[in-house]
């Protein structure tokens, strides 16, 4: 008897955490289009979550191409169809691999820094000062950063494919393929269906990575080791989660094409 | 002395409140009329602080009623009692200044929010409640340049910004030395004399006598007492009696 109500509880607390994020996300996704817009909260937020996850997108987008190109040329070679490795490399990365690598290094480097931020307010009763003096914090606190997110983690992702592709055409060069051969290829291996999904990917992880920051952020209690678990907990279920719709994404895709 | 009425005055009605199967708060009265200023006396963690926050509508009872100037504002969201809870302003106990904006965003944050006033009005009015608080050199500076006395004061002069009828306090003085506190009692005297009524919770008895006219004593969840400081230290009950004059008995309660 004990045990069921311990599972009741727990079935309770998960549905109503559940409930709250969808009404979070619903309320903060209405508020894009209202007034006040918080254009310099915006444009401060754009800043800390776009431009500081510039260069480890980068970095990763150049080694992926690297290591998809050369892992494909050693597959290709034995059957002369080198030549395909720009396609090759440009199908992984613009549908898979760019949108999810760059939304797992933006959960892990922004998410958590969201939610620690949203955290820290919360404990040091900032988050209370605010409604106090009549701010609406979905408005102040959390549409900000999802406009920003929405904003930035695609054009993100559009940067780590491209400096994949570069990466992918550095050691492709080494195996005697031309700029043109490369290029080329792209449109042998991918219809326009597919640029689409590599744009909607990320627009499905930015708001997915803001809102479980945001809610685990405004949700934080217990001190300096509740936002330090809280950050944790946020990066853990915004990578889960984004690894998890990458596939019904891909699967929505699979059954328009 | 004036008629207070029911539109003049912050009232909680049998208030319940409980927290991870823990109460709280059990069948909790209190009146806050205009001009009558009050101090919710209590050992740490008896619920001082949770009786401002369900009267700011910041958390809710399980049951019971809480009226702000006639207004009910328990059960109802948010944006219902957005207006009514303008009336009021706190000064938190760790001051809650927002790190990311100067002092002076800090106190003119609610004018800036509200957007009725000119950017010059506003500045106008943050230097003369810096004034009014002593920390006008700060203007320019962030929190985490400030003492503990200063952010007080700061936190102060923001509740004044928007010119509210009831000022909260929470441990004003807590963690201050004399002067800190000689500073945050003549603030509040001079706020009550400028027509500000004040509700403050503290365990700091010579703060309370300074500044209050009623005390509300809670013990156990439950309000022990309520009335004037005359009657507080006549009060016969042992636990009133245990809190303003500690004996061996209250060791490790």
């Amino acid at each position: 008897m004990i045990r069921l109500s311990a599972i009741d509880q727990q079935l309770l607390g998960f549905f109503a955490r559940f409930q709250a994020f969808f009404f979070l996300a619903w309320q903060a996704f209405v508020r894009i289009f209202h007034k006040p817009y918080y254009y310099r909260d915006f444009a401060i937020q754009f800043d800390k979550l776009g431009f500081s996850s510039l260069f480890i997108c980068v970095l990763t987008g150049l080694f992926t191409g690297m290591v998809m190109a050369l892992q494909a040329l050693i597959q290709l070679k034995p059957f002369a169809a080198t030549s395909y490795v720009g396609g090759m490399v440009a199908v992984t990365m613009i549908k898979e691999l760019g949108p999810v690598l760059a939304a797992l290094m933006v959960a892990g480097r922004v998410g958590s820094a969201i939610t620690a931020e949203l955290g820290t307010m919360v404990v040091t009763e900032q988050v209370d000062a605010m409604r106090v003096e009549g701010t609406d914090i979905i408005q102040r606190l959390v549409t900000p950063r999802l406009k920003a997110m929405l904003v930035a983690l695609p054009l993100l992702t559009i940067i780590t494919d491209a400096i994949s592709m570069l990466g992918g055409y550095l050691i492709a060069s080494g195996y005697g393929i031309s700029p043109i051969m490369y290029l080329s290829t792209f449109t042998q291996f991918m219809v326009p269906l597919d640029y689409l999904e590599g744009v909607t990917k990320p627009l499905v992880f930015a708001f997915l990575i803001t809102m479980i920051s945001c809610q685990t952020g405004l949700n934080t209690g217990g001190g300096a080791e509740g936002v330090g678990a809280a950050a944790k907990r946020a990066v853990v279920l915004s990578s889960v989660l984004v690894l998890m719709c990458d596939f019904f994404i891909a699967k929505i895709f699979v059954v328009f094409r | 002395m004036n008629q207070v009425t029911e539109e003049q005055s912050i009232r909680m009605e049998k208030v319940c409140y409980t927290v991870g199967g823990r109460t709280i708060l059990s069948d909790f009265d209190m009146e806050l009329e205009r001009g009558v200023n009050r101090t919710i006396l209590g050992v740490s963690g008896s619920g001082k602080t949770t009786i401002l926050k369900l009267i700011l509508g910041l958390i809710h009872p399980q049951s019971g009623r809480v009226f702000i100037n006639g207004l009910e504002i328990t059960n109802r969201a948010e944006a219902e009692y957005r207006e009514q809870r303008k009336k009021i302003a706190i000064v938190f106990q760790g001051g809650a200044l927002f790190d990311s904006m100067t002092v002076g965003e800090n106190v003119g944050y609610r004018l800036f929010e509200e957007g009725r006033l000119s950017q010059a009005e506003i500045e106008e009015i943050v230097q003369e409640k810096l004034r009014f608080v002593g920390v006008e050199p700060a203007l320019d500076l962030y929190p985490a340049e400030l003492s503990g006395g200063m952010k007080k004061r700061v936190a102060i002069a923001r509740a004044l910004a928007a010119d509210p009828e009831y000022i909260f306090f929470d441990e004003p003085t807590t963690g201050l030395d004399p002067i800190g506190v000689y500073n945050i009692v003549s603030l509040m005297n001079r706020l009550q004399e400028a027509g500000k009524t004040t509700l403050m919770v503290t365990h700091d008895l010579p703060t309370a006598f300074a500044t209050s006219q009623r005390f509300s004593l809670i013990h156990e969840s439950r309000l022990a007492f309520e009335g004037t400081e005359a009657e507080l230290r006549d009060c016969p009950l042992p636990n009133v009696q245990e809190f303003l004059q500690p004996t061996d008995k209250s060791l490790f309660v």
